[in-house]
């Protein structure tokens, strides 16, 4: 047993597959609201061995895909200033601002650097006093404690020149927004298993009450997220609206406690301009006013002007869960992973990116 | 593309448009053919340019041993047997010596593991700052035994791999970002497995080393150029559980990873019994794992083992880890 194996079981697979099929009896659109769903599902080719009942639909829950353009171009501003070390996670490198990327940036000689683990800044702070050490602080509750950490420790060790570009966002808020909307057609989620590790998954309760939704909390595997479907199709069958704890390895109904607590001490809610969403109302944290000293927009002049995002991309929909990216004009198109036009084809998390590797001749 | 960018290095996408868009200028038939290393009459030719940070991943791999085991491995390719290496050192001041003698210890072992003689050399020193410790050019030249050129691949044949994959780039992926994992990279020469099937007269159609780019590059590559698809069956692929996990955590396709001594064959069907007992011999994870097919849409599609289907792409951009 190592974790992985058992979860990509073949007869498992198959097993399950056939007690859908046997048991959906109407269609069910299935929200995956994290983008890692997204890239399991496409992946796994999950669509293709299911009934064409279970339709699954995007959500909003990949960090890059829903970051507005100004708070890139903010970053790009900030990597751009002369004495300044710009750390970033993973794939912020490639999204495009108004005029050009991190990546872009890099190659003319800002010093940009991809981090593994956002405590690097501290050895990089360090190893150059003499310069502004800037974290681009990014991610849903998972992250969320790694930064939190991070200046725990900035604190402790005296660091007087590491400062923190802050886009820490929440889950359940643009889930509500989402749901309030009229438009969409959502029968049940797949929640994110990762978030739940930090949360717990009774974060989800107070969502499936309120809009009758099954939530499966779900792991990654594709026997994972056939478990959760099977338990969707069964709580639609049986008109209950629960949240299933499916990621029992790893989430528990209050989550990480100390994590919660290290957010808690250093981050307030705010409200937050969530790209294809608009501004969410405590969508999104912030430094508390203590910790000001740390915060690079207070610091720094951070004023920039971004220009409108493309009228061809239809990001928006895709995040609200209002069309799919084959519905986009540009997919696959002027719209590619090597020329994105909007965050979702950048990321590696994007539902754009995710159907364009796994299965672009499909559009 | 305005700006040189590390994609541009990466093996993949980029990499093929840089060369078709801007290094066009020196086209020729040679040149165009693609293969591994230049076919000049009964000679092979190969050069290649080593960069490896940290220079040293253990007590067995250093770059030493990659730049030989690399342009070497590039002449294998094409059915030649390596004869003669140069070799090109631009060292960074400041460079430990003792660093430079293991890395030259390296190049003469692996040089006379492989009867492979080291005919000329260059040295030149950069200042402080304008290198990364050491950077080694080395171009290898082999004779041809059977000539092997991916030009001949056609619907119908077996695909096999030397062996598992992914390990050179988990195994840097590691010692950059010190974490603890014993995954060794597979770094090293495959002259006495290319030797042995090219001396046993299997039916080996075309063979190309999957460095950077990875499994999923070289196919990806072979894809386009026959025009042919490919299916490959995913649960052949072997994959060390630590090279999977890392994968996992950081969102990598084991498929785009680095190998050093794992190499691609197209073999004819009849033959792909015994290509893969001679492979077997040297690694166990050596594996069937597909066939060309028919069909010219030039795409890979990889098949899991409940029966889906998807495609390989071919690795875009710089490997970047995702965020959560």
């Amino acid at each position: 047993m190592n974790f992985i194996d058992e979860f990509r079981d073949k007869e498992s697979i198959l097993a399950l597959k056939k007690l859908i099929k046997k048991e959906v009896k109407s269609p069910i659109n299935i929200m995956e609201i994290c983008g890692g769903h997204t890239h399991s599902i496409m992946k796994y080719a999950l669509p293709s061995i299911l009934p064409k009942e279970i339709n699954f639909i995007h959500g909003p829950g990949c960090p890059v895909c829903v970051m507005p353009r100004e708070r890139i171009d903010t970053a790009i501003k900030l990597a751009s200033m002369s004495n300044s070390i710009f750390c970033t996670l993973g794939d912020l490198l490639r999204v495009p601002g108004s005029e050009n990327s991190l990546l872009d940036l890099r190659a003319k000689g800002a010093d940009v650097r991809a981090l593994y683990t956002p405590l690097e800044v501290l050895e990089i702070a360090k190893q150059n006093p003499s310069k502004n050490i800037i974290f681009f602080a990014i991610g849903f509750e998972t992250t969320t404690p790694m930064s939190a950490l991070l200046l725990e420790k900035v604190i402790e060790q005296n660091l007087k020149n590491a400062f923190f570009h802050i886009n820490h966002i929440s889950v359940p808020e643009p889930i509500e927004a989402i749901m309030s909307d009229e438009n969409v057609k959502i029968n049940a989620f797949l929640g994110p298993s990762h978030v739940s590790v930090i949360t717990g998954c009774g974060i989800y309760v107070p969502l499936a009450a309120k809009f009758k939704t099954p939530i499966a909390v779900s792991g990654f595997e594709p026997v994972d997220i056939l478990e959760s479907v099977l338990n969707i199709v069964r709580q639609i069958n049986e008109n209950k609206s629960q949240v299933f704890n499916q990621y029992k390895r790893a989430v528990s109904e209050k989550g990480n406690v100390k994590a919660q607590n290290l957010v808690k001490k250093y981050f307030e809610k705010c409200d937050f301009e969530f790209r294809g969403l608009g501004l969410i109302k405590n969508g999104g944290l912030r430094l508390k006013d203590e910790f000001s000293a740390f915060d690079a927009s207070k610091k720094f002049d951070c004023a920039v002007q971004s220009k409108n995002e493309s009228k061809a991309c239809i990001c928006g929909q895709i995040l609200r869960g209002l069309a799919k990216p084959y519905d986009c004009k540009v997919f696959g198109k002027a719209c590619t992973p090597k020329s994105p036009i909007g965050s979702c084809m950048v990321s590696g998390e994007g539902a754009c990116a995710a159907y364009y590797k796994y299965s672009k001749v499909n559009a | 593309m305005k700006n040189i960018s590390l994609a541009h290095g990466g093996g993949g996408e980029e990499m093929s448009e840089l060369l078709n868009k801007v290094f066009k200028l020196f086209d020729n038939e040679i040149l165009s053919a693609t293969n591994d290393a230049a076919i000049l009459g009964n000679l092979a030719l190969s050069t290649d340019s080593f960069v490896l940070s940290p220079v040293i991943l253990d007590d067995e791999i250093n770059i030493g041993k990659l730049c030989v085991c690399g342009s070497i491995n590039d002449v294998l390719m094409v059915g030649a047997k390596p004869k003669y290496l140069s070799l090109g050192l631009i060292l960074e001041e400041g460079l430990e010596i003792q660093k430079l003698e293991i890395i030259l210890k390296s190049i003469k072992e692996e040089c006379d593991k492989c009867s492979v003689m080291l005919v000329c050399g260059d040295t030149k020193v950069v200042p402080k700052g304008k290198g990364d410790e050491i950077y080694i050019n080395t171009t290898a030249l082999g004779e041809i035994i059977a000539k092997k050129e991916t030009k001949n691949i056609k619907a119908g044949l077996s695909v096999l791999v030397s062996g598992d994959i992914g390990r050179h780039g988990a195994s840097v992926l590691i010692k950059r970002n010190n974490l603890e994992a014993s995954i060794k990279s597979d770094c090293k020469a495959l002259d006495k497995e290319v030797l042995e099937l090219l001396e046993n007269g299997v039916k080996v159609v075309a063979m190309r080393d999957a460095t950077r780019g990875g499994l999923s590059a070289v196919l990806n590559e072979w894809a386009k150029q026959s025009g042919n698809d490919f299916l490959i069956f995913e649960e052949k692929i072997k994959i060390q559980d630590e090279v999977l996990g890392l994968c996992e955590l950081f969102g990598y396709e084991p498929y785009e990873l680095a190998n050093e001594g794992t190499f691609i064959l197209c073999v004819e069907k009849e033959d792909e019994i015994k290509a893969l007992e001679i492979l077997q011999k040297y690694n166990e994870n050596a594996s069937i794992i597909g066939e060309v097919l028919e069909e010219k849409k030039a795409r890979v599609i990889l098949q899991n083992a409940y029966g889906a289907k998807r495609f390989l792409e071919s690795p875009k951009g710089e490997l970047l880890p995702r965020i959560c």
